[in-house]
């Protein structure tokens, strides 16, 4: 059985359906992900779970237990919010004992607690602070171990990292992980950012428009999204209209619009004729002048149109013979920046024919 | 920027526009001379008249005893309607609450005046001043309150109950810690108020209680002694006080937040 089932939930504000009919199975000691833009509903769904807003419509269980008539102070799990929300006029050590003297955890115990929970964020030395003399990372560990602290079957973080800048980012982002595979206790995080959702989860649901779109592990939806919109929203990607030409003998030959033909993997359950949208990453096209490029199954005459060079890697823009844009990512990992082209050079794109997915609309 | 002279002598005409009337009060009360003409010299005279005037101590009891039973009660209503304004953000409720901070006294005062005894059948006296105290200083208790909570970010209190509180606990343990300067100063505020109040308590006083202002009042229907001026500078003080503390409690009622 699932540690937390959401059931069918819908939740409405007026006429607009901020959540619908949504379903999920999150596993104890997993760290999972609501994905998506801002107004997808995946922060009503954590509020929901918290018991800050109830559904109008399916349930929500925890440990099989149907959570409705059970208030947020009486939910085994706790929030990580945004902001913080760190009490101002108690100390480190009074924020973070705060869950165990609610729960009335004897002295004794509620002190045992706090110290290690200290030590495992790395607070020990600031137990007598006030929240107003702490950094943005400090807060952020301090509102980590008043969650934790108290040993919930699940905790909630609802956009944690927003409010730091990208250096500690990422470091926080790996003392998450470390952090939750030491306690084991379970993560529902919430974030716009797909970067930080595909370094941090077990799994990820990615949510549009008050749907969810795709379930997956962060490897499979960013190797395999089933929609557009997943494609799109999770990096970066080059969508081409497409017409499926036969699909027989171990591929898929698509006829591309402004391209010509490809050869994909195969792809069961297409039928010649259909239309689909065939996706490829910037990563794996590849560019040159000759070459290895030309032995690839696909490959296509076209001029460089513009470049970004980012340091680790340089995004083409490569124009194809008849206007159509494909982006191609370099990594410039030679001394210094190798296989240089430059804007208007004649180059030739390149992909494998197991490379890319198709999507059906 | 610089500072003009004429800029200078601007405010300090409007600083004496303001003062000066209070300075003269202060200094005459200390005058050896029944008129308030012309300075003879210094003397405590009038204050110890004062210590020994019967009646004028009745009224400064009745004023302090008012004062602090209304001013208490308003500031516990106030906290709870401020709470309210802003977790609810219901229009109407911030209208009703603010209506009387906004209302002419007089209106105030007649109204409150019909309702104790048309409506309540109440014989005026202390019982009808304290009510029509509480009346007028919830409102200023409410915005001085909700004025603290506004600088606060909400996801605290969620957190609060999150984290195991019930709704009373998050009162006692969150809310209350955080909005106790603002519930000083609401008192503060509300206390200064009842303690120099006349329109409203002339109205709902009738004959057998007296406050302090209603006692200056009825002695400078006769003559403006110096007595007058020496108790008007105790009562000075004493709002004077208040005030600062207030502000010391609550700064953004001094910066108009509130």
């Amino acid at each position: 059985m699932a540690l937390l089932e959401i059931r069918n939930v819908t939740r409405r504000f007026g006429d607009f359906v901020a959540v619908d009919n949504v379903s999920l199975n999150i596993e104890a000691g997993e760290f999972f992900t609501l994905l998506g833009p801002s107004g997808c509903g995946k922060t009503t769904i954590l509020r929901m779970i918290a018991g800050f807003d109830l559904p109008d419509a399916g349930q929500i269980f925890l440990d099989g237990r149907d959570l409705a008539d059970t208030p947020p102070e009486k939910r085994p799990l706790h929030t990580v919010f945004q902001s913080y929300a760190l009490f101002p006029h108690m100390s480190v050590a009074q924020n973070i004992a705060f869950p165990l003297k609610m729960a009335r955890r004897p002295q004794a115990e509620a002190q045992k607690m706090l110290h290690e929970v200290l030590e495992q964020v790395h607070l020990a030395d600031k137990a007598d602070a006030y929240p107003h003399e702490l950094s943005g990372g400090q807060k952020q560990r301090v509102a980590l171990a008043r969650g934790l602290v108290n040993r919930p079957r699940l905790l909630l973080l609802d956009e944690p990292l927003g409010a730091l800048d990208a250096k500690l980012r990422e470091e926080m982002q790996i003392e998450l992980i470390n952090l939750q595979k030491d306690v084991g206790v379970t993560f529902v995080f919430v974030t716009h950012a797909q970067v930080e959702a595909l370094a941090l989860s077990h799994r990820i649901a990615v949510m549009e428009a008050g749907r969810v779109a795709q379930v997956d592990e962060p490897s499979k939806l960013y190797g395999f999204p089933q929609s557009r919109f997943v494609a799109d929203f999770i990096g970066h990607i080059n969508m081409l209209q497409a017409q499926v030409v036969e699909s027989a003998h171990g591929h898929t030959r698509l006829a591309i619009a402004g391209l010509g033909e490809v050869i994909a993997s195969l792809h069961s359950g297409v039928t010649a004729g259909a239309k689909c949208t065939f996706a490829i990453r910037p990563e794996q096209v590849r560019i040159g002048t000759h070459g290895e490029v030309s032995e690839l199954k696909n490959h296509f005459p076209g001029t460089v149109h513009n470049f970004l060079y980012r340091g680790d890697v340089t995004v083409y823009k490569v124009q194809m013979e008849n206007g159509l844009l494909i982006e191609a990512l370099l990594p410039n990992a030679a001394p210094g920046r190798a296989e240089l082209y430059e804007v208007g050079d004649a180059v030739r794109v390149g992909w494998r024919h197991d490379a890319g997915v198709l999507l059906h609309e | 920027m610089r500072r003009g002279p004429w800029l200078w002598a601007a405010a300090l005409a409007v600083y004496a526009f303001l003062y000066l009337p209070l300075v003269i009060v202060i200094v005459y009360s200390f005058n050896d001379s029944r008129l308030n003409a012309e300075w003879v010299g210094f003397t405590w005279h009038w204050y110890e008249v004062l210590l020994h005037d019967e009646d004028m101590l009745l009224a400064a009891g009745n004023s302090l005893f008012i004062a602090l039973v209304s001013s208490s009660i308003a500031t516990v209503l106030g906290t709870m309607a401020g709470i309210a304004m802003q977790r609810y953000n219901l229009r109407l409720l911030s209208f009703m609450v603010l209506t009387p901070v906004a209302m002419p006294e007089v209106l105030l005062g007649v109204s409150l005046l019909l309702f104790f005894i048309q409506v309540l059948n109440l014989t005026l006296g202390m019982i009808s001043i304290i009510l029509a105290h509480i009346t007028f200083s919830i409102g200023f208790v409410a915005v001085i309150v909700r004025a603290r909570l506004a600088g606060m970010d909400d996801s605290i209190f969620e957190a609060a109950r999150d984290l195991g509180a019930t709704p009373w606990q998050t009162f006692r343990h969150v809310t209350f810690p955080l909005i106790l300067p603002g519930v000083v100063a609401g008192w503060l505020m509300a206390f200064t108020l009842s303690i120099d109040d006349f329109v409203i308590t002339f109205f709902t006083a009738g004959v057998g209680v007296s406050t302090l202002p209603l006692r200056i009042y009825s002695m400078i229907k006769i003559a403006v002694t110096p007595e007058v001026n020496a108790v008007s500078t105790i009562l000075m003080l004493l709002t004077l006080t208040m005030i600062l503390l207030a502000t010391r409690f609550a700064p953004d009622v001094l910066k108009g937040k509130a």
